[in-house]
């Protein structure tokens, strides 16, 4: 009834509250793995460098730190965005894949300049986007599970025509790994003349960390201000209510999976025309992991778009962190039994986040019931004004 | 021939095993969407029991002792996903990619740690496993899934256990006012699905290769089976034929190189990998119109709601 809270019981905090715990707790449960495995060394050879992150260091790590964290935004975003929409995008893996082929493509093959690159990565990534959302909305097939095996036929279609039996046109057979991105096709480090890069001292430190952050401010936008953004979040609230009131309900689902798909494709034509990694379609069995990561960014986000760029930030760090650990001791992928506990705990962050809302905004309640208990009578909808008024007689 | 067929058999029984636990959890209204990360956590267990079990013991126990440490492993961490969705009410799709993603990672360290090494990849040992028949050879656990696919036919739709499992799953209401206990059939319907997917991810790694690399998982095999359940419509005897169906398509990615007619259309070993998956896609466009899924999965029941 009554709009304005105290800002400790608004959903915003509550649910930064409640990612915060989810966070400590993931963090705990990787602390008690380090001591399984490494016992007094826990913390000096291995939790110290996932605290530290890229910060362990300087100023190389902090470079990397941000070069991973462009794509994870961008996942985390399509995930987020599909979240709002009531899709669950578990597809971002294989948009992402083929947003990296698309993006190659253009950057080896054609060597055409970095925007384009994007660009043709965002369209690769939105066409294989769309074809879940098609299967959703003309075949009712759920989603979830289109996406995952497109995200397969995506792997393996692409890797087949990168390698091309070792003589593809893109494959450097060498390295096993498809050719470099060079010259114009790079996207630029410098950003009103300070170079990223020189700062960083990172080569592929570059503005993709400022074009995912633009991106997630759109996309906040589109989501809270406009009337597009209106419909596309009706649809997930409730499909049949939507198409009662007028939503043309199949295209929105298309175009929400549309998107979700651009956006992924988006974040590997970042991360790929930064010259970060080169593609190795040997690895025929992987997944790129950035799409997964992309669910927890978006989970510890409540799939808010700004949320979306801390939450990838903080991913990023763990991760460039568990890097650092000595490897010989504590494997890397440490980091991510961290962020798979986090994503098993924000699942059920819904309990966490009435738990918080009740013990933050109890007492409160209470006073406002007390106060309004005279005025049953009036209309709930102008419920406190009315009560203004006749206290002031 | 008889490769394509030893080939066949073994896929088939790994989609089998991994498709009837699927459907034991979403016939009790529990989308198990963590099928992948369980055959994981399994098959790992299965792995080390398997070494570090002394190498003079009989070769019978060495058998029965590995399958039951991943049918064992495969249900303790089906209970994760049964706590968060169950008591918890948690998005039972979100609690089941966490569990996928986790269970990859564990797989890793621990592959790793074992090894004392930076590679992920455990060597085995998988002749006690294996017999022949004729000039077929054929793993113990085509035996093995045969009993639990008999067993999981009786125990659905001849028991009173299978029937209030079901009813769970249709209309969860409606079984506890008659008295029955949702929470636990559910429960039990996801720790029978951990056993079953256990013990199809030890099935899925032995007898293939004497070493694994934990880094590829299980490669898809997980949601392979999920396609498997929905094309079986979520009837036992069905998912039987839809496995046998799917892993003729798996084993032309193993085989096509000694077929003549296939090798003289020069695909590549990744299409014939990329093909269960497509066709799985094709199937699930063709029969969603008509799915008999169970009512009630995928939505938490919750007591209050009644």
């Amino acid at each position: 009834m009554k709009k304005k809270q105290s800002l400790l019981a608004s959903d915003g905090f509550v649910s930064l509250l409640s990612s915060i715990i989810c966070i400590l707790i993931g963090l705990v449960v990787g602390f008690v793995v380090l001591l399984l495995l490494g016992g007094e060394k826990a913390y000096s050879d291995g939790f110290k460098q996932i605290l530290l992150g890229g910060f362990y260091m300087m100023p190389s790590g902090i470079g990397k730190e941000i070069v991973t964290a462009a794509p994870l935004i961008m996942c985390g975003l399509s995930v987020a965005f599909a979240f709002k929409t009531g899709l669950f995008n578990i597809g971002a893996a294989g948009q992402y894949t083929l947003g990296a082929f698309g993006g190659l493509i253009f950057a080896i093959l054609l060597h055409a300049p970095w925007y384009v690159c994007l660009l043709m990565a965002t369209v690769f990534g939105a066409v294989w986007g769309a074809l879940p959302g098609i299967f959703k909305a003309f075949l009712n097939v759920n989603e979830v599970i289109t996406s995952i095996m497109f995200n397969w036929i995506g792997l393996y279609g692409c890797n087949t025509i990168m390698y091309g039996r070792g003589s593809g046109a893109m494959y450097n057979a060498k390295q096993s790994k498809t050719f470099p991105v060079t010259g114009d096709s790079l996207i630029p480090s410098k950003i009103f003349g300070w170079d990223m890069a020189e700062t960083f001292s990172y080569k592929s430190c570059t503005i993709a960390i400022f074009l995912a952050i633009i991106v997630a401010v759109i996309l906040y936008i589109v989501l809270n201000k406009t009337t597009f953004g209106y419909e596309l979040k009706a649809c997930g609230n409730n499909r049949n209510a939507a198409k009662y009131a007028g939503i043309n309900e199949r295209r929105n689902v298309i175009l929400s999976m549309v998107i979700a798909g651009a956006l992924a494709g988006f974040g590997a034509g970042l991360y790929y025309l930064s010259g970060a990694a080169q593609w190795i379609p040997g690895d025929s069995t992987a997944l790129p992991s950035e799409g997964f990561d992309g669910i927890s960014v978006a989970l510890l986000a409540s799939s808010n778009p700004i949320g979306a760029i801390f939450s990838a930030l903080f991913i990023s760090h763990i991760t460039t962190g568990g890097g650092f650990m000595n490897a010989s001791m504590f494997p890397p992928e440490i980091a991510d039994i961290i962020s798979g506990i986090i994503i098993y705990l924000c699942a059920f962050s819904l309990l966490f986040r009435s738990m918080f809302r009740n013990l933050l905004s109890g007492s409160r309640k209470d006073k406002v019931r007390k106060k309004q208990t005279p005025q049953v009578t009036d209309t709930p909808a102008n419920g406190p004004a009315a009560a203004d008024g006749k206290e002031s007689e | 021939m008889l490769l394509m067929l030893k080939y066949a058999l073994m896929s088939a029984t790994v989609l089998m095993l991994v498709a009837l636990g699927g459907c034991f959890s979403e016939h009790s209204g529990v989308i198990n969407l963590a099928l992948e990360g369980i055959m994981v956590i399994g098959g790992l267990m299965g792995i080390l029991i398997l070494n570090l079990l002394p190498p003079d013991m009989l070769p019978v126990w060495k058998v029965v002792l590995s399958i039951a440490a991943a049918a064992v492993s495969g249900i303790v961490y089906s209970a994760l996903l049964a706590f968060s969705a169950i008591n918890l009410k948690a998005d039972q799709t979100i609690g089941g990619t966490a569990l996928n993603l986790l269970s990859t990672a564990i797989a890793m360290v621990v592959a790793k740690r074992f090894n004392g090494s930076q590679s992920a990849k455990l060597s085995y040992d998988n002749t006690p496993f294996m017999f022949q028949i004729g000039g077929l050879t054929v793993n113990v656990f085509l035996f093995i899934s045969i009993a639990l696919l008999i067993a999981s036919i009786i125990v659905l739709y001849k028991t009173r256990f299978g029937l209030r499992l079901q009813a769970c799953g249709e209309h969860p209401q409606a079984a506890d006012s008659v008295g029955i206990n949702v929470y636990k059939m559910r429960w039990s319907g996801v720790l029978i699905s951990g056993f079953l997917a256990g013990i199809g991810g030890f099935a899925y790694i032995v007898p293939a290769v004497q070493v694994w690399n934990f880094e590829v998982g299980v490669a898809g095999m997980g949601f392979l089976s999920l396609a498997v359940m929905i094309f079986g419509q979520w009837k036992p005897g069905r998912i039987a034929l839809a496995a046998i169906f799917f892993a003729i398509f798996k084993s032309l990615a193993n085989i096509y190189d000694s077929i003549s007619w296939l090798n003289a259309l020069h695909l590549t070993k990744e299409l014939y990998n990329m093909m269960p998956f497509a066709a799985s896609m094709i199937i699930l466009a063709f029969t969603s119109k008509r799915s008999r899924a169970p009512k009630a999965e995928g939505i938490p029941y919750d007591k209050g709601q009644r």
